[in-house]
C-alpha cells in the first residue's frame, strides 16, 4: 500500500462543481461577521469554521449492490471565550442573519458556562496563521465514474463468493472530502481541502453457532488520505480468494488454547494496539479529566511525564500530523496550530502528549496541534493525529517471525476493549497462527489476548524495520459529547511481545 | 445563501419539505421516491473537574432521498432545503440509480399507513430549554459532589426534533419529539468513583441534585477498592449495566437481517433467557422516549422479542419483511441500510423485588454499577468482553461490604440472560447506544469475570 508520488488537486474548481452554498467572496464576509458579532458582544477570543463535506459510499453484499449513497453537508460553528469560559453554537443555515444569531448564542452559552467556572481558560500563544493546504490526490475519487467504482468492487466481491462455503460477503468503498475555512479573532485565516478514501472486503463463513469473518485489508476497510489510486493499489480482487478460503478454514480450526505465550502482532492488529493503549492515554484532555464522563481518563497523568517507563527501549512512538497518507494529516488543526511531529514515547519513556492551546500550558508545553472537530456542528477536541510506532532497523517483520521459536501470530483486528484509564485491554483477531521454529503453522480460531498496557509495551523485544511499515487508518474513533467520530492514522511495522496471556473466551 | 429553516420541532414544515423532495425526485424520473427529513435543535452542557468546560448548541437538517427507477436505487442526502439544493439532491440520487443494476428482489417501498399520533413524545420544557437551565443543572450536580468531597464530571443535553417521511406511495407521517439526559460521573480521592443518570422526554422531570447525590454517594462509598480474584460470581447488575445487555440483544440478535444472514443466535422458540425474562420493543410506551414510525415512514409495531425467556419475534423493515413474506414492523433505518432493521425502544418487564431486595438475597457476589467499552468477542454466541466502571462492590450476606477494583468480564450475554434469577420492580428510562430503553436491575446467579487490574 505504498503511496505513489502525489500531485495536487484544484480544490476550488471542485468546489464550484459541487455547488457550495458559500462563494469565496461571501466566505470572507460570513467569517468576519461571526467574529465581529462575537467580539462586539464580549468575546475575548472567537473562531469560526465553515465546513462543507461530501461523502460517497458503495456497499456490496453477496454480489448485490446493497447501497450507494451520496451525501453533502455544509454549515458553520462559532466558538467563543467570554470571561474565560467557552461557548459554541452552530447552524446549517448559511446567512449573515443566522451568523449573527449563532454568534450571539455562542456568547450567551459562554456566559452560562461562566457560572460554573473555577479555572478561567487561557490559550497558549501562537502566531496568526494564513495559508492553504490540500491533501495530495492523484486520481480524484469523486471524478472516477460511479460505474467503474461499482464494477471494481463487484469484481472483488465475486471473487470472494467463488470460494465454496461463504455464507455472505460484504465489500465496501467510501470517500470523503472536506473544504474547511478557519478564521479567528487574532486574524488567522486558513483554507484546507482534505480527501480520504477507504475500501475493503469481508467474507463470512457460518456453521451452526460458529461464525467466522475474514477481512482484507482490514476489518471495515483500509483508509488513507489519498485518491482512488489508493483503492486500486489495495488489489482487493487479488486477495479475495485467499481471505475467503481462510474464513472457511477457520470454521474447522481449533480454538486458541489459554496460556501465556510469546506473541507477534501483524501490522493489521498492532495499529489497533497503538490506537487504544498509546493514542488515547496520551490525549491530554483525558489526562486532565475532561473526558471522564464519556471516554474516560488516563493512567498517564502529568506527574509521570518525562520519567515513566511506558515501554521497552525499542519503543518509540510519535504523533505526526505531517506524514503522507495519514488520516490525521493536515495543514493546521482546528485551532489554527500548524501540523507537527510530537514525540510521545522515546526509548520507552513517556515524554509527550497530544495537546491543545488550552491544555498544553497546564503541563508547561505549547500546543502540539491535535484539535480537530467532526464537522461544522462540533467543537474541536484533542484527537490523535497519526500516532506511529517507529520502525527499528535490524529486523524485518519476516525476520521477527523467523527469530521466534515458539509463539503466536495475531492478524486483523476482530474486537477491542480497554478500561476507562486505558490499562486493562483485551483484543480478538480474525486470525491467529502458531509459530514454531521460526515458521508459521497451524491456524486457530476465536483468538484473544489480554494484558495491562505498560506491561505489554515493556515486554516488546522486537519491532519491524521500515520494509513492513505502513500507514493504517481508523475512520470511526469515538470521543466527546455529543459523540464525534474521528479519522486518525497509525503507522506500524509489526512487533513481538513476551509473556502475554492468550485464549480468554469466558 | 439559504433562508433560515428553523424546523426543529415543526413537523408540518418538515413534512412539506419531504413532499417537495418527493416531487423533485418524480420530476427527475423516479418511479418511486421516499424522502425522510430530520430537523433538530440540540444543546449539551458538559462539566469536568467540577466546572463547565464545554457548552455547545447546533441546528441541523438531514434530508435523505431514496430514488427508485425500474428497481434501480440511488440514495442521496443533504443538509439543504433550498430549491437548488433539492434539485441537486434529486439529480445525484437519479445519477446513482442510472449506474446500478436492478435489484431483482426489490419489493417496492412500503405501502401507505398513517401512524397514529403518539402521546408523551414532546415536552415544552425540553424544547425551550435554555443554556441557563442546563448550567443550573450542572451546578446542582457540582454542589452535591462538593458536599461529598468529590469531583463532578458529566453532561446535560436537550434535543427537540421534527421528523417526517413522505413517499410516492402515499406515506405522509410527521411528528415532533424531545429528549433530555443528565449523566454524572464522580471521582474522589483514593480511587472512589460513581455514576448516575436520568433521562427521558422532559428535561424538567430530571432532578439534577438527585443525580448528583446518587453519583457522589457511590464515589464516596467506593474509595479504597480492594483486589478480588477474577472468577464466576453471582451479580446484581444496576439498571445502567443492563442497558448494555439490551443494546447487544438489539444489535446482534433481533434484527431480521441478522437472522436472515445467519449471524444471529435467533431461532423462533429458542430459549435464550430465564423464564423471568420478557423483552418487548414498544415505540409507543410513554415510559420510554416514544417514536411513532420508522425511517421508512412505517408505524412502529409493539414486538415481543423474548417472552418468558423464549425467542418470539424479530424487527423487520420493508425489505426483510418482503423476503419473509410479511409486513414491515416499522423498524427500518435510513436508506441505504446494509445493517438491517433494529429494535431501538426496548422495554424489559419488571419483577417483584426492590433493588435492595435484589442485593439482600445475594449471599456472596458483586454489585456492578455499569460496564465500559464492551465489544463482541464472538457475535453469534453473544460473547462480550468489557470492564466494570464507577462502582463495583462486594456483597456478603446480603450487605454491601466494600468496593472492589474494576474487573474485566468475558461472558455470553445469552448465558447472562439465562442466569437471571430476580428482576427489580423499579425501572428507569435510560439511553443505550442504539436507543432509549426502559430498564430494570437484574440479579444473575453467575457472571464470568476473566481479568483484573491490580493496585500499584
Amino acid at each position: 500500500m505504498s503511496l505513489p508520488a502525489a500531485r495536487r488537486i484544484t480544490p476550488f474548481a471542485l468546489q464550484h462543481t459541487a455547488r457550495a452554498l458559500v462563494t469565496l467572496a461571501a466566505m470572507r464576509d460570513l467569517t468576519a461577521r461571526a467574529l465581529d458579532t462575537a467580539t462586539a458582544l464580549g468575546a475575548t477570543y472567537a473562531d469560526v469554521r465553515v465546513v462543507r463535506r461530501l461523502e460517497e459510499s458503495i456497499t456490496i453484499k453477496s454480489q448485490r449492490v446493497e447501497g450507494v449513497h451520496s451525501g453533502e453537508s455544509e454549515g458553520f460553528g462559532v466558538r467563543v471565550l467570554v470571561g474565560g469560559a467557552w461557548g459554541f453554537s452552530s447552524s446549517h443555515h448559511l446567512s449573515l442573519d443566522e451568523t449573527d444569531r449563532v454568534a450571539a448564542e455562542a456568547v450567551r452559552i459562554a456566559k452560562a458556562s461562566a457560572t460554573a467556572l473555577r479555572t478561567p481558560v487561557t490559550l497558549d500563544d501562537r502566531p496568526s496563521v494564513h495559508g492553504r493546504f490540500e491533501s495530495p490526490v492523484i486520481e480524484d475519487p469523486f471524478a472516477v465514474a460511479l460505474d467503474v467504482k461499482i464494477a471494481d468492487l463487484l469484481a472483488a466481491d465475486r471473487a470472494l463468493n467463488d470460494v465454496k462455503g461463504i455464507a455472505y460477503s460484504e465489500s465496501l468503498y467510501a470517500a470523503q472530502r472536506e473544504w474547511k475555512t478557519f478564521a479567528a479573532s487574532d486574524g488567522s485565516y486558513t483554507e484546507q481541502v482534505i480527501t480520504h478514501v477507504g475500501s475493503g472486503l469481508e467474507a463470512n463463513a457460518i456453521d451452526g453457532d460458529e461464525h467466522q469473518r475474514r477481512s482484507y485489508p482490514d476489518n471495515g476497510g483500509a483508509w488513507a488520505s489519498a485518491g482512488y489510486e489508493y483503492v486500486r493499489g489495495l488489489n482487493l480482487a487479488g486477495n479475495a480468494e485467499r481471505v475467503a478460503s481462510e474464513a472457511v478454514e477457520l470454521l474447522s480450526a481449533p480454538p486458541l488454547p489459554a496460556g501465556t505465550r510469546t506473541i507477534v502482532l501483524h501490522p493489521s492488529q498492532l495499529y489497533m494496539q497503538v490506537h487504544e493503549s498509546c493514542g488515547h492515554p496520551t490525549e491530554l484532555d483525558r489526562a486532565l479529566g475532561t473526558e471522564a464522563s464519556y471516554a474516560g481518563t488516563s493512567f498517564l497523568t502529568p506527574d509521570l511525564l518525562g520519567s515513566f517507563r511506558y515501554g521497552s527501549e525499542v519503543c518509540d512512538i510519535v504523533a505526526d500530523a505531517t506524514v503522507p497518507g495519514g488520516l490525521g494529516t493536515f495543514g493546521w488543526d482546528d485551532e489554527g496550530v500548524e501540523a507537527q511531529r510530537v514525540p510521545l514515547i522515546k526509548e520507552g519513556i513517556f515524554v509527550g502528549y497530544l495537546s491543545s492551546r488550552e491544555t498544553a500550558p497546564r503541563v508547561g508545553r505549547r500546543s502540539g496541534g491535535a484539535m480537530r472537530a467532526d464537522g461544522w456542528n462540533r467543537i474541536p477536541l484533542i484527537r490523535m493525529t497519526n500516532v506511529n510506532l517507529l520502525p527499528r532497523p535490524g529486523m524485518s517483520f519476516e525476520d521477527i517471525i523467523a527469530d521466534t521459536d515458539d509463539g503466536l501470530l495475531f492478524e486483523t483486528n476482530r474486537s477491542w476493549s480497554i478500561d476507562d484509564r486505558r490499562l486493562n485491554f483485551q483484543f480478538a483477531t480474525e486470525v491467529c497462527r502458531e509459530i514454531k521454529g521460526g515458521k508459521v503453522g497451524r491456524l486457530y480460531r476465536n483468538a484473544t489476548y489480554t494484558g495491562i498496557t505498560y506491561e505489554l509495551w515493556r515486554s516488546m523485544d522486537a519491532v519491524g524495520d521500515a520494509s513492513s511499515w505502513q500507514m493504517w487508518g481508523t475512520p470511526n474513533c469515538g470521543k466527546g459529547e455529543p459523540v464525534q467520530s474521528g479519522h486518525v492514522g497509525h503507522g506500524v511495522s509489526g512487533a513481538r511481545f513476551r509473556n502475554v496471556r492468550v485464549g480468554v473466551m469466558g | 445563501m439559504s433562508e433560515r429553516h428553523g424546523m426543529g420541532g415543526d413537523p408540518e414544515e418538515t413534512l412539506r419539505l419531504a413532499e417537495r423532495v418527493v416531487a423533485a425526485a418524480e420530476a427527475a424520473g423516479a418511479g418511486e421516491a421516499e424522502a425522510m427529513v430530520y430537523a433538530t435543535e440540540s444543546a449539551l452542557t458538559r462539566f469536568a473537574n467540577s466546572e463547565i468546560h464545554q457548552n455547545v448548541s447546533s441546528a441541523e437538517l438531514f434530508v435523505n432521498l431514496r430514488f427508485v427507477r425500474d428497481s434501480r436505487i440511488g440514495v442521496a442526502s443533504t443538509g439543504r432545503a433550498d430549491d437548488e439544493g433539492i434539485r441537486a439532491l434529486a439529480a445525484r440520487a437519479a445519477s446513482i440509480a442510472d449506474n446500478v443494476e436492478p435489484l431483482e428482489e426489490w419489493a417496492g417501498l412500503p405501502e401507505a399507513g398513517r401512524a397514529a399520533p403518539i402521546t408523551g413524545a414532546w415536552a415544552e420544557g425540553t424544547a425551550h430549554a435554555t443554556p441557563e437551565l442546563r448550567s443550573d443543572g450542572a451546578r446542582a450536580v457540582i454542589a452535591a459532589a462538593d458536599e461529598a468531597g468529590v469531583g463532578a464530571y458529566g453532561s446535560f443535553s436537550t434535543e427537540a426534533s421534527a421528523v417526517a417521511v413522505a413517499t410516492s406511495r402515499g406515506i405522509r407521517n410527521a411528528e415532533r419529539r424531545t429528549s433530555s439526559r443528565l449523566i454524572a460521573v464522580t471521582m474522589g480521592p483514593d480511587d472512589g468513583t460513581g455514576y448516575a443518570e436520568q433521562g427521558g422526554v422532559d428535561a424538567e422531570s430530571i432532578d439534577p441534585a438527585a443525580v448528583g447525590r446518587e453519583a457522589a454517594e457511590r464515589a464516596r462509598t467506593s474509595v479504597h477498592p480492594v483486589d478480588i480474584e477474577p472468577g464466576d460470581y453471582p451479580v446484581v447488575l444496576n439498571h445502567y449495566a443492563v442497558t448494555d445487555l439490551l443494546d447487544y440483544l438489539s444489535y446482534l440478535g433481533f434484527s431480521a437481517l441478522a437472522a436472515q444472514e445467519g449471524r444471529s443466535f435467533y431461532e423462533p422458540g429458542r430459549r435464550v433467557g430465564s423464564p423471568l425474562v420478557t423483552v418487548v420493543d414498544d415505540g409507543r410506551d410513554p415510559a420510554g422516549v416514544p417514536e411513532g414510525f420508522d425511517a421508512e415512514g412505517v408505524p412502529k409495531q409493539r414486538l415481543t422479542l423474548i417472552e418468558a425467556g423464549i425467542c418470539r419475534d424479530l424487527a423487520y423493515d420493508a425489505q426483510t419483511a418482503a423476503k419473509a413474506g410479511r409486513r414491515s414492523t416499522g423498524h427500518g433505518l435510513p436508506a441505504p441500510n446494509p445493517w438491517g432493521p433494529l429494535p431501538t425502544n426496548l422495554v424489559m418487564t419488571p419483577g417483584d423485588d426492590s433493588f435492595d431486595e435484589l442485593v439482600g438475597a445475594m449471599d456472596r457476589g458483586l454489585l456492578v454499577t455499569r460496564f465500559h467499552y464492551t465489544n463482541p468477542v464472538h457475535p453469534k454466541r453473544m460473547v462480550i468482553t468489557g470492564m466494570t466502571r464507577d462502582g463495583t462492590f462486594l456483597v456478603e450476606g446480603g450487605r454491601i461490604v466494600g468496593p472492589v477494583r474494576n474487573l474485566r468480564f468475558t461472558m455470553s450475554y445469552l448465558d447472562a440472560m439465562a442466569n437471571v434469577e430476580a428482576i427489580s420492580r423499579e425501572r428507569r428510562c435510560l439511553r443505550g447506544e442504539l436507543g432509549w430503553f426502559v430498564t430494570p436491575a437484574l440479579r444473575l446467579s453467575s457472571f464470568s469475570f476473566t481479568g483484573a487490574t491490580r493496585a500499584g
